[in-house]
């Protein structure tokens, strides 16, 4: 009789892989892809391409050539997923060249030294926007309008609406917030920002198929949406100079943050009961840096922070075992 | 519908054999009676070679109150008191005999006539308990813990119910039922007798909704017993784990080892148990033939057998159409808890509850990659527990973060492995770490 395999149980499997989860996310991000292309054009394009071509590569390169790691780990899909969240981090028009500074530091710094796909400590993509937005503040805050025409590389650049409703707090001029585009204009995207931040309804439209195809859980991003606007919302109510709640839901990097970003798998806690912790101090965080702090926008730094503080979660928050007794 | 509260997956139900009414295997040429098949103290044999047996003669006593006898399934002259290797790969103590003819123990009642307790009004739940003892009665769930143990709970616990556990959550199987189809009757006075052993009046059958003609059949004849109680239950595996089915069925949690079910008042037999106690108790019949799925993809014929004990599960395969080409693992048991065997020579004991051939390309592990902390094994692991924590903390032999981080706890149903997209061998570190973190506190407590 011939030889049959002996191992022990599980026997069959969810099929589920590291690919599946990481192109999920990919199909997910298309609809704010293919906004970004619509509104910013060949720009958009051009910073997108560059992005994953150069992610890929980096991961490509410094497996084969630093590592000496015989199974090159570009095909499960997390590189190309950097590399098109970092390009959702940049303006349109920003150098090509700065790109490609951004993709080196975000998989061979972040990501690559640490030991490749699962063991950074931060978010490669919002470390390499974070990386970016310090050394060249000026290219990364300098934000072309939306609908200029497809093939425009040198479009008018524009106030965004977080750069607005800084301005009304620094000036503390409740009525330049009136500057703000109106909340259809903000949710379908016609507003100046990074690639992927602009279109709303996009994020949600992938939202709800990251939930469906059951690649993440509501926890985190419902954590840092509602933490944002119940505390934006008090701080409307006490002072008019801050902008309303459902504003600063829309504006910025905050949905795409909260959906893509920083439910992360590899940075962020492994418990429902992190989740939710992790979650709400990054809604905090990016209310109290949008206000009170240097940058107009609180989201990356917000969920930098948070990942620095992830391994502490898991931690202290446990998930509560079966027949545990309460202690009382 | 209700469900136990924390965890589970489902994996995919592939219930190939729930329409093949059960058929009544051949007598096999030589049956092989393994001396351990009930977790507990080994069975001592007490026939020798040459000794001439009938069906249903005890051949090998209890070796201890933890343990069971074992009767002979078959009539004919003992071969040899050897050894077999089992499904452990280790070789254990076994007795194998000759089949001739088949000529029963007298005093086994062979009818189909249904006896209740109203026509027996006279057994107590002593004897009903000696009865089950002195017919090697074992759970059939796969367990094969010994059932007059779990009727008799250590002083001081009080059983409130007897739940039965009829949910078959692991895929493939459909041996519990397709007994419950067939023998619903019995079932329910086999229910009655083990709430009169324990002295409760409340019995549960719970059964998941993927069986929804077992739970109109026996919801149906249950209204003869208005003490027993039908639940059906939401499909989740591992939903016929004791710990989750008492959540599920009553709402109430085990606590951590040592703790036993009854603690929280409950005392769990599987169906079959439940069968095979009214076979013992009501028709003087040992525990010697079970019902057995032989189910596959590529298998010809998934099928459902009443085999006798000994058979060898090749001799099963055959009769479904034979080993198929391609191959590539046999379990003994489900696909989620069960254990790959080395060959089909293996008899059928009194836990095989199934025989399931898995082709090549099933048979095979993913590429092992990464932990991408997705949490799933967290989200999936039934007893609260983090599976990506106690695997890594166990290849790197932290025993007492283990032992702190409640690794005996794990019940290794498996789900936090069978949902990892990185395909790590979760279930295997933790295993080797549990039985590690049990022997250091065992040798500790020793001291």
């Amino acid at each position: 009789m011939k030889q049959l395999t002996i191992s022990l149980s599980p026997h069959v499997h969810a099929n589920d892989s590291v690919k599946k989860n990481m192109y999920g996310v990919c199909i997910a991000l298309i609809p704010a892809l293919l906004c970004s292309f619509v509104f910013f054009g060949i720009g958009a394009i051009a910073v997108t391409a560059v992005s994953v071509a150069s992610c890929v590569f980096f991961e490509w390169a410094i497996n084969k050539y630093l590592l000496k790691n015989d199974k090159p780990t570009v095909t499960d899909g997390s590189a190309i997923l950097t590399g098109i969240l970092l390009a959702f981090n940049l303006p349109s028009n920003l150098p090509l060249w700065i790109v490609i500074i951004g993709a080196l530091f975000a998989i061979g710094v972040v990501k690559m030294t640490f030991g490749g796909l699962g063991c950074n400590l931060f978010n490669p993509a919002l470390a390499g926007r974070a990386f970016l937005l310090i050394s060249f503040p000026v290219q990364m805050t300098t934000w072309p309008e939306p609908l200029q025409g497809f093939m425009t590389l040198d479009g008018t650049t524009g106030a965004t609406p977080l750069s607005i409703m800084k301005a009304a707090i620094k000036g503390n001029d409740a009525s330049l917030l009136n500057n703000l585009p109106d909340g259809i204009h903000m949710l379908t995207g016609q507003t100046g920002g990074c690639l992927g931040e602009v279109c709303a309804l996009a994020i949600l439209i992938g939202l709800v198929y990251l939930l469906v195809k059951k690649i993440i859980t509501w926890h985190i991003p419902v954590a840092i949406l509602a933490t944002v606007f119940v505390f934006s919302g008090l701080m409307h109510l006490a002072n008019p100079i801050y902008a309303d709640p459902v504003a600063e839901l829309l504006s910025g990097g905050l949905l795409l943050g909260a959906v893509f970003m920083a439910t992360d798998y590899v940075t962020s806690p492994m418990t429902k009961k992190g989740q939710l912790i992790y979650g709400v101090a990054i809604g905090f965080l990016t209310v109290v840096i949008r206000t009170w702090g240097a940058y107009p926008e609180g989201m990356s730094f917000a969920i930098l922070i948070m990942n620095a503080f992830t391994p502490l979660i898991n931690n202290y928050c446990k998930p509560k075992r079966f027949g545990e007794v309460v202690k009382k | 519908m209700k469900t136990f509260k924390i965890g589970g997956v489902h994996p995919a139900e592939n219930k190939l054999s729930a329409a093949q009414p059960i058929k009544v295997a051949e007598l096999p040429k030589i049956a092989v009676f393994p001396m351990g098949q009930h977790i507990g103290a080994p069975a001592k044999p007490i026939v020798q070679k040459g000794d001439k047996v009938k069906v249903g003669q005890k051949i090998a006593e209890a070796g201890g109150f933890v343990s069971a006898p074992i009767h002979s399934s078959v009539s004919g002259t003992v071969l040899k008191v050897d050894t077999i290797v089992e499904a452990s790969g280790y070789a254990k103590p076994a007795v194998y005999i000759t089949v001739e003819g088949d000529e029963w123990e007298e005093g086994i009642d062979r009818s189909d006539t249904l006896v209740t307790l109203n026509d027996r009004p006279e057994l107590t739940d002593k004897d009903i308990i000696s009865k089950i003892q002195n017919a090697g009665v074992v759970g059939m769930g796969g367990a094969c813990f010994p059932c007059h143990v779990k009727l008799m709970p250590p002083s001081g616990s009080k059983p409130e119910w007897v739940i039965i556990n009829a949910v078959e959550c692991e895929p493939y199987l459909t041996a519990d039922h397709r007994l419950m189809l067939e023998h619903a009757d019995e079932i329910l006075v086999g229910v009655t007798l083990l709430m009169k052993a324990v002295n409760v009046n409340k019995g549960f059958i719970a059964i998941e909704k993927n069986k929804p003609d077992a739970i109109a059949l026996l919801t149906e004849k249950a209204k003869a017993y208005p003490e027993i109680e039908v639940v059906p239950l939401n499909v989740k595996y591992p939903q016929g784990g004791e710990k989750q089915l008492i959540d599920a069925v009553v709402g109430r949690q085990v606590p951590a080892p040592p703790a036993l079910p009854v603690s929280v008042g409950a005392i769990i037999q599987n169906v079959g148990t439940a069968f095979a106690v009214y076979q013992a108790v009501m028709k003087n019949k040992p525990l010697f033939e079970r019902i057995i799925t032989v189910t596959g993809k590529s298998l010809a014929n998934p099928s459902n057998f009443l085999a006798r004990m000994g058979t060898p599960m090749a001799q099963l395969i055959d009769a479904c159409g034979g080993l198929p080409e391609d191959t590539g693992k046999v379990i003994g048991g489900g696909p989620m808890m069960g254990k790959a065997l080395l060959n089909t020579d293996v008899p059928v004991c009194k836990g095989s509850s199934g025989i399931l051939i898995m082709n090549e390309k099933e048979s095979l592990r993913g590429e092992v990659q990464n932990c991408i902390r997705c949490a799933k094994c967290v989200g999936a692991c039934p007893m609260g527990l983090e599976p990506y924590l106690l695997s890594a903390c166990a290849e790197q032999q932290m025993w007492d973060k283990l032992e702190k981080e409640d690794i005996t706890s794990c019940i290794e149903c498996g789900c936090c492995q069978f949902t990892c997209p990185s395909n790590r061998p979760l279930l295997d570190l933790v295993r080797m770490g549990k039985s590690t973190v049990m022997g250091i506190i065992k040798s500790r407590n020793a001291k």
